[in-house]
């Protein structure tokens, strides 16, 4: 049962890694701002949930289970407002897109 | 070396990088996102150094909410000057500056740096005396219990600045109400933010100040939340920032101190003097005293990024 946990963290907070690496990647190599911003948000969203998804069998307590869950809704919530006004920003600065 | 040292370092490196990317930025609003950066990698320093009060603390005011007054500031200057700041210092100031900083982390370097024989440690008196307080954490214990004098004091600190905010305003306005920080009530995504995320925000910021008795957490970093919500609802447009003459806003704003003095006193009268805790009380008059002090960190933190007020007030009937 225990090494099914640790599996289930090792796969999840892996392959979490790997698209904080590839939003990374694409922050750092997408030609424009909004690419750029959607690179982001992926890593926020899918990465972030994978690496608290690999947590949960670690936490220990429901509590704090529920705290892990916890962050990720708020990071989402932070991360979603924030892409939102950037690109709200960009459009101000430089016009609707053709 | 294990691979829990390389992490160290590389974490290391980064808060170095991220530091010198804050100084070289030509844009003074770039400098205060770098500076924000550099504030959350610093705060995971002092979690891999096992301070996490001080993380949190690092999180919330060193990186949260001076984060937000210098980018308000940053703001604010492209406003007035078209050329921005940098431009009207003069070669000479930089230098001095300059060499101020090097003289003041070369200090800092030599001090940390010196070989030193025998750590003189307050920990285990610390630890030793916790039982007295009836606190579990002992950085709580410090700052509320042995040093309750030192924390007094930097509460004053913070009416201070404000008052020296507010004393920036123009003669008509004062009384009034601080200029908006937006074109209007934020709509969109950034309006639906503002109002689900307060209501959690308060919960969770009460949550931390409370705990902070035998968890890290304590009332500057619980304040510090509550004066994120509070910023974020007056930042938006959502609700106006409260008129300087405002009668409730001043008590709130003294109401921590003013608890810390009185509970202080009580110590005249039934204990060993002022700011002596009286033994079995201690834990409560901290509780007392440390949710007062949430309060007054609550509105003082937006009032000094909110800025002097700059709307005269309207009539008599200012509440």
């Amino acid at each position: 049962m225990s090494l099914l946990a640790d599996i289930v963290t090792v796969v999840a907070v892996c392959a979490g890694a790997l698209f904080f690496l590839a939003g990374t990647v694409g922050l750092l190599r997408l030609p424009d701002s909004l690419s750029r911003l959607h690179a982001l948000t992926k890593a926020d969203n899918l990465g972030l949930g994978l690496i608290v998804l690999g947590l949960l069998p670690q936490a220990g307590s429901v509590l704090a289970a529920l705290k892990l869950v916890a962050v990720w809704g708020l990071v989402q919530l932070s991360g979603v407002t924030v892409a939102q006004v950037v690109a709200a920003a960009l459009r101000r600065r430089d016009g609707p897109r053709p | 070396m294990s691979l829990i040292d390389i992490l160290d370092i590389a974490l290391a490196l980064v808060v170095l990088a991220v530091a010198g990317w804050t100084i070289a930025a030509r844009d003074s609003f770039a400098a205060a996102v770098g500076y924000v950066a550099y504030g959350l990698m610093l705060s995971l320093v002092w979690l891999r150094l096992s301070a996490p009060d001080v993380a949190l603390t690092e999180a919330a005011i060193g990186s949260g909410v001076t984060g937000v007054l210098l980018m308000t500031a940053a703001v604010r200057l492209r406003r007035t000057s078209q050329s921005g700041a940098d431009a009207s210092l003069r070669t000479a100031t930089r230098i001095a500056a300059a060499l101020l900083c090097l003289v003041v982390t070369g200090a800092l370097a030599a001090v940390i740096l010196a070989p030193v024989d025998i750590v003189a440690s307050l920990a285990p008196a610390a630890a030793g005396h916790l039982a007295s307080t009836g606190l579990g954490n002992p950085v709580t214990a410090v700052l509320m219990a042995y040093r309750a004098f030192d924390t007094m004091l930097e509460k004053g600190v913070l009416i201070m600045a404000v008052i020296a905010v507010w004393s920036l305003a123009d003669d008509r306005a004062w009384g009034g109400r601080a200029g908006p920080l937006s074109r209007g009530p934020a709509d969109g995504a950034l309006g639906l933010l503002t109002r689900l995320l307060p209501p959690i925000g308060i919960v969770v910021g009460i949550h931390i100040a409370w705990a902070g008795a035998d968890q890290p957490g304590g009332a500057f970093q619980g304040g510090a939340l509550l004066a994120a919500m509070a910023l974020l609802v007056v930042m938006t447009g959502l609700v106006k920032a409260p008129a300087v003459a405002s009668r409730w806003l001043r008590i709130v704003i003294v109401a921590g101190p003013a608890t810390f003095i009185l509970a202080g006193s009580l110590g005249f009268a039934i204990a060993a003097g002022f700011l002596a805790w009286p033994a079995g009380w201690a834990k409560p008059l901290i509780l007392v005293v440390e949710a007062f002090m949430v309060l007054s960190i609550a509105a003082t933190l937006p009032l000094l990024v909110i800025g002097p007020p700059q709307r005269p007030p309207a009539g008599r009937d200012t509440p």
